[in-house]
This record gives structure tokens, sequence and C-alpha cells, in this order.
């Protein structure tokens, strides 16, 4: 029995004491507190998908129908995990949802072949949801009980992986769609915009901007068509929280998009959603489908007598286009290249029009805002910085995955207590925090609590929030050089400083990472001077550049410069990598032992720097030695080795 | 009149208004289409929205999303984000440049692999990974990456 338009609108509208008996037991099989039959939740979103998740919704699939079991199978997001993928979570009648890591299609047969005789496999078991009015299963920790959960503070992701994101019912039975029926039936525009003020919401795309001053330029330009656009063009590598928000829960999205639209006076919204981004895609133009047919999304919603339409779409890759004027070049049908500001979009963005572009998270977070009020947010987090933070760790860290703490919380309560810091038998080195144009941060400063203020007084950024763990067995300068090279290659072009400073700057790293292959444009002394340069260009990308991505380009550059000297030093001086990652400077040796004399490899070095006499151990000739290892892959006896 | 151009004409009737902002959408309903934008595309794109033909191009080339070359049979997408590189996807890259001596975005002269490498797929717990046509590969290494290829050259003569 599916639950009919109606039903679904009066209970988005109506307090839970308004409610029959009858329909309260509804509700209650909406939001899967009751049960049918069993409940098996597949996250089908991209990290799942990488590990197998497709082939165990088959393998799935497969099992119940050769056994004739009648269950509930359904897609989710991501729980946040996304080193134990595939995750899926199973919930009998009357007991807890219980979750499960890493099952591969080969496990699924076994696992519920227990589950359903009420045993519990414990090596694949997270733990169990914590719900009242279920049967808790016995000696199974709950998901709060886990560092990993337990040490988040989840109010934007608190539903992510567990609701079903197809399902506008299950949304509306959680309470969803009751902070925007408010908005628009008790609030005025700027009574929405103080709220929002009040609670202190700041942009978490990376600036932190206050979110209501945003609006409140918006709202006071007058004008005949105002746009809001979501910025939906995650493009940082390493980050996926907006990515997962949509996955797990688009409903809450869409709810916050409408929330902020009323609040400027807009009734046209956009959302600028990178076009890799397949399955959110999917999920959002579903739910947008849904709520045009609930009457939450056209002309005079829910008589109202406001008229709301959101469009989708889809960004063709630039990583410039995170930007805001570069996003709406971009939507305007032109290259996204960033204009000067003043004038801010939010007096004359898309089409000369005063538009807002925030983020996902930041949209995301409006719903529970409203719903539970300001001085609720207020209590979260610091007192200027208010509310909570996803962070999304990757890297050489135990678990990988999304974390959500209250602002202020340390890197080492992120880092060590909830993902688990290093993998077994490494040390931690350093957190690149923010992607491309993020810091690198030693382990000295873990200790500080984040917030916008705290990291920009200690000269960091927050960027969007990816954390790249390394750990000793990676090389600073390297992956600083990854990082200046993505950024020359996204950089637009228009203005001089960024074009060009990223190039040399990508120049200079490159130079720096390998071996001088022409001794005497690239002695040594040449080499540091150039470094010595780095930081004058980095002064001047950041005073000229025309858009954040010229300003913050140096910042990877300058913060692993300043705290991680000695490793350029040792790339510069003694032309090693103390990691062995930068290849090119690998010393490669023979093994006297090994080597049998076959002379391949001498025949086969291109700078002759292997020399011997056949039958005998042959040697290679450091001086001449350009690295490029052809002779460790020649090598049929593995004698070549690296130091 | 071939199929290619009937196509690319049903493609521009989709879209009526000659708007500058239906540039975009256009040429990834061609990109979704081929999977790549041939120059006879781009002068069609042109002539539909009253644009110069480098104006098209120009767009065209500025963002990620768009190929200008045929793909492959077998299209090899590699992960290039920050996870992954630390977990040595460049010499993945290295690897696969030098077995089918192509770079990114480039096929093969037999037409049988394309090559794009992504800034990063999202998939940031399972470094480094790799797809091919959709199927994808995680945790791998260069050896691996060898097998792999080699293992859809032979589907490819079979």
């Amino acid at each position: 029995m599916l639950p009919d338009k109606e039903f679904l609108l009066r209970l988005a509208q109506s307090a839970p004491s308004e409610l029959s008996t009858d329909e309260k037991e509804m509700v209650t099989l909406l939001n899967r507190e009751r049960l049918i039959c069993p409940l098996v939740m597949v996250n089908s979103s991209i990290s799942g998908i990488v590990a197998g998740a497709k082939e165990t919704w088959e393998a799935i699939e497969q099992y119940v129908a050769d056994r004739a079991i009648e269950i509930d199978l359904c897609e989710s997001g991501s729980i946040g995990l996304s080193s134990e993928e595939p995750v899926i979570s199973v919930q009998l009648p009357e007991r807890t949802r219980l979750f499960f890591a890493r099952v591969t299609a080969e496990k699924v047969s076994s696992l519920l072949d227990d589950l359903f005789h009420q045993v519990i496999p414990d090596q694949l078991l997270i733990g169990q949801l914590r719900r009242e009015g279920q049967e808790p299963w016995s000696d199974i920790p709950y998901l709060d009980e886990i560092p990993f959960f337990g040490l988040q503070n989840r109010i934007v992701m608190e539903v992510c992986g567990i609701i079903d994101p197809f399902s506008f019912g299950e949304y509306v039975a959680r309470g969803g769609y009751k902070a925007f029926l408010t908005t628009i039936r008790s609030y005025t525009l700027s009574e929405v915009c103080d709220l929002v003020r009040d609670s202190g919401l700041r942009g978490r795309a990376g600036g932190g901007f206050p979110t209501s001053k945003k609006w409140k330029v918006a709202f006071d330009t007058p004008s005949d068509q105002k746009y809001l656009i979501c910025n939906a063009e995650e493009s940082d590598p390493g980050a996926f929280m907006d990515r997962t928000l949509m996955e797990g829960n688009p409903y809450q999205l869409l709810e916050g998009i409408s929330i902020a639209a009323y609040a400027i006076g807009s009734n046209r919204a956009y959302i600028y959603i990178r076009s890799e981004y397949k399955d959110s895609i999917r999920r959002i133009t579903n739910a947008i489908k849904e709520l045009r047919v609930m009457g939450l999304l056209g002309d005079n919603i829910l008589d109202s007598g406001y008229n709301l339409q959101i469009s989708l779409r889809k960004g063709p890759g630039a990583f410039v286009c995170g930007e805001e004027t570069a996003l709406i070049a971009s939507l305007e049908g032109r290259r996204g290249i960033p204009s000067s500001k003043p004038p801010y979009p939010s007096t004359s963005g898309y089409l000369g029009r005063p538009t807002v572009v925030n983020n996902v998270e930041t949209l995301s977070n409006l719903p529970g805002i409203i719903s539970k009020g300001p001085e609720w947010f207020k209590s979260i987090g610091l007192e200027d910085c208010t509310g909570t933070k996803i962070f999304s760790i990757s890297g050489q860290v135990r678990m990988s995955g999304l974390v959500e703490v209250p602002m202020g919380t340390t890197f080492d309560t992120i880092v060590n207590d909830i993902t688990g810091g290093a993998n077994k038998g490494r040390k931690l080195k350093a957190l690149h925090v923010g992607g491309p144009l993020g810091c690198t941060v030693p382990l000295e400063l873990m200790k500080i609590p984040v917030s916008y203020a705290t990291l920009k007084s200690e000269g960091l950024v927050m960027g969007s929030g990816g954390i790249l763990v390394m750990d000793d067995k990676s090389c600073i300068v390297d992956t600083v050089r990854y990082f200046m090279n993505y950024v020359n290659k996204q950089s637009c072009g228009k203005c001089i400083p960024c074009r060009e400073g990223t190039r040399r700057m990508a120049e200079i790293l490159e130079s720096i990472t390998r071996k001088p292959v022409d001794e005497e444009g690239h002695t040594t002394l040449e080499r540091f001077k150039e470094v010595m340069q780095l930081e004058n260009l980095a002064e001047v990308m950041k005073d000229t550049s025309l858009c954040g991505l010229g300003q913050n380009a140096p910042n990877p550059v300058m913060s692993s410069l300043k705290y991680f000297r000695s490793e350029y030093e040792e790339h510069i001086f003694d032309r090693r990598c103390p990691s062995n990652i930068c290849t090119e400077l690998r010393s490669w040796y023979i093994d006297v032992e090994m080597c049998t004399g076959c002379s391949i490899c001498a025949k086969r070095c291109p700078a002759e720097a292997i020399i011997g006499t056949a039958r005998h151990p042959y040697f290679i000739v450091q001086e001449k030695c350009i690295g490029c290892g052809i002779c460790f892959e020649v090598c049929k006896f593995t004698a070549v080795y690296y130091k | 009149m071939n199929t290619e151009t009937a196509q690319i004409d049903e493609i521009l009737q989709r879209f009526p208004q000659i708007k500058r902002n239906a540039l975009i959408p256009l040429l990834q309903a061609v990109q979704d289409e081929f999977g790549y934008i041939s120059e006879e595309a781009i002068a069609r794109i042109g002539a539909h929205l009253s644009l110069p033909t480098s104006k098209v191009f120009g767009l065209a080339t500025f963002y990620n999303q768009f190929s200008f070359s045929r793909r492959g049979v077998y299209h090899i997408t590699l992960c290039n984000g920050s996870s992954c590189h630390l977990a040595r996807s460049g010499e993945l890259l290295g690897e696969i440049t030098k077995v089918l001596e192509i770079s990114d975005g480039e096929t093969t002269r037999d037409g049988l692999f394309s090559l794009e490498v992504q800034s990063c797929i999202g998939a940031c717990g399972q470094s480094p990974v790799m797809a091919v046509n959709g199927s994808y590969y995680s945790g791998i290494n260069v050896k691996e990456v060898r097998e792999i290829i080699k293992q859809y050259r032979e589907d490819a003569s079979r």
C-alpha cells in the first residue's frame, strides 16, 4: 500500500499529536521503525560501486529469488565509511538495524543465512543502529559506541546511509519538509534572513563568509528576477562530502534550496552539479520530479502564493567553476572565467540579476536551523563559528571517509581518534587540509581547534574540508608538486599572475624532484635560487590574482616550505628523496651477490652509466645515472635495487 | 546525409531556442551520444546557435568533460585524485602510457583503447582506482594494470 499525496502533505504539515492511530501506524512503516518484511539496504553511491556494491546487490537478488524469501531491497547513500565498502545494512522486523562492512558478492549468502537464523557474523559487523521501539541485539555495539561514529556529531549527515534517498515518504515521515512549510507559512522573507543570521551559519565552501550577509544584499537589491544557485561543482580531488549529501539525502538539500530561495525572494533556483556525479544527478532528478508531483515545487506551492522552480544544470568540469563568478559565466554558456568583484553576484550575477551562490553543505544545514531554531544551532561548535563541518578524510589513514564534527574540534581528534590514525606500522607525517588550494599542516599544529578564524590566524585555510593524511612513506615535495600541477592545469588563463605563476611554480617543483640532467644549467645553487624565488612569486600571486584560485594557489608551497623546509633541502642539496617517492631522484645500485653479469642492464642503460665485464657483477656509476630505472625493469635476477 | 549528421540534427532539434546558454547542454548531449565531439558537430552547433565555430571550439576545449577524439572500444578512466596520487596512481599512468602508447585524451591507433585521466572519481577509500568501460578496479598495482589491459586485448581478438 503506497501512501497517497494528500496523506504525505498532511503529514508534513501536522504535529504527531494531530494524527489518527492508523496514520501513526503508517508513519512508523514509512520511517522504517516497524517493518513488514526484512529490509536490506546496499550503499549504491560511487564508493560502494567501486568496491563491488553492484555485484553484492545482484547476489542478494539472486539469494532471495532462489529461496523465495520476501525482503525489501533498497539503495541507500553512504554512511561515510568509504574504506569499508561495500557497506550493507540489514533490519529484521522488530529488531534494530545492523551494519556490515566489506560485504562483497561471495559473502552475501553466508551472511544472510546466518542473519535469518539470528546469528551475527562478527568479522563483517560494524554495529547496530540505536532506535527506540526496536529490540536491540545483545552483545552488539551500537554505532555510537564505536569511535568513528561516537565521536562525531552528525546533524547534516544524520540519516545519510540510513534512509532511502529515493523515497519522499521516508523523508517526510522522519520530519522532513516541515521546515520549508513553516518558512513559507509563518515567516516573512527578512525573518528567514534574520533566523539564519542569528544562527551564525557560514558558507561551507571554503571562505566561511556569513550566509545571511550574502542573502541580505540580494534581498535588498530590487530586481524583477533573482536567482539562487546551489554550487555542487565539487572538483577538489579528495573532497566528497557534497556528493555524499546529495546521494544520501537529496530531499534535505532541495528543502534547503527552497528555504534559501524563499529568503532572498527568488523563484528560480539552479543546481550546478559536476557532470561526473551520475549517481547524484539520478537522485536529485528523481527528487525534483517527486516534489513537482507533490506540489512542493512549481506555481503557487500549497496555496501560499509562492512559486519556485529548481532545475539541474550539469557542469562540464572545470575546477575554477567552483568560484562563483566563473560558475555563473559557465551557466550563461560562456567559458568558466571569473570576473572581477565588485559587482558581487549578490547585486549583479546570473544574467545581470541578483544571484546568491551557496554550497551544498551550507544549504543542507538550513532545514535543521529552521525547524530546531537558531539557538540550537548556536549551541553546537564555537561562539564565532557555529555548527558542524564535514571533513573528508583520505590518503594513508586507517579508515577513510566522512567525519562531521562540531567546529572547534582538533585535527588530532578527527584523524587520530575518529579515523584511527596512520596505518599499522606507519607514523603520521603531516596532513594536507583543503585540497589543491589548501595547506600542509604539521603534526605540531594538530592540537589547534579547527574553525575559520583559528586556521586563518595560523596562516592555514579550511578549504572545502578535504583532509589528505600523509604518513612517513609519503613525500611532501611530491604531493605539493602534484597539487601545483593540478592548479596549473586548471587555471583559466585570464590573469597573468595565476596563469604564469602556477606554471613557474610547477616548473620549479618539477626541477627539484628531478635529477639535474644538464649539470651546467642546473647546479645545486641554481636550483636553490629557484626555490628562493618561490616566496616572491607567491607574494605576487597572492596580491594580484583576480580570484581565489590564483590567490590561494601558493598555499601548499608556502605552508610546506615553512614547516618542512628540511625535506626541500634534502631534495635540492642531497638530490635525495627521503621517502623514495620521487622516482627520478632514486639512486640505483646492483647487488653484487645477485648479479650474474648478463650485461643486459649495461646494454639498455640510456646514460651508459653501467660498467663491468660479462659474467662478473656490474656496477652503476652514480654520477652518470639519470635514475630512469630501466636497469631495474630489465634485470631478470632482481639484482638492481634503490636506496 | 549520413547517419551521424542526422543524429546531430536530431540533437539540435531538442534545443529549439537559439540562446547562448543552450551551448553547454548541447555540447554535453553530443558528447553523451557519441562519446566525443567531432569537427562536424562543432560546425553544426555553431551554425545552429549563430556562433562562430572558433567560439564553440574555444569553449569546448576549456572544459574537461569534452573530448575530441573518438573513444576506443575499451575506455580506460584513471583516477588521479590526491588519495590515488599517494597510492601511486602516477606509476599506473606511466604503465598505461608505456603499454598503449597513448596519453590522456587519446585513443590507440587500432581504436581499441582510449585513456581519460579524471581529477577525482570520489572513491578515495579504495585508491588507486581505474575503470574500463564502467567496471571498476580498485587497490591495483602496475602488474595488475598490465594484466587487465592484456585481458581486454585478448577479449577483443576473440
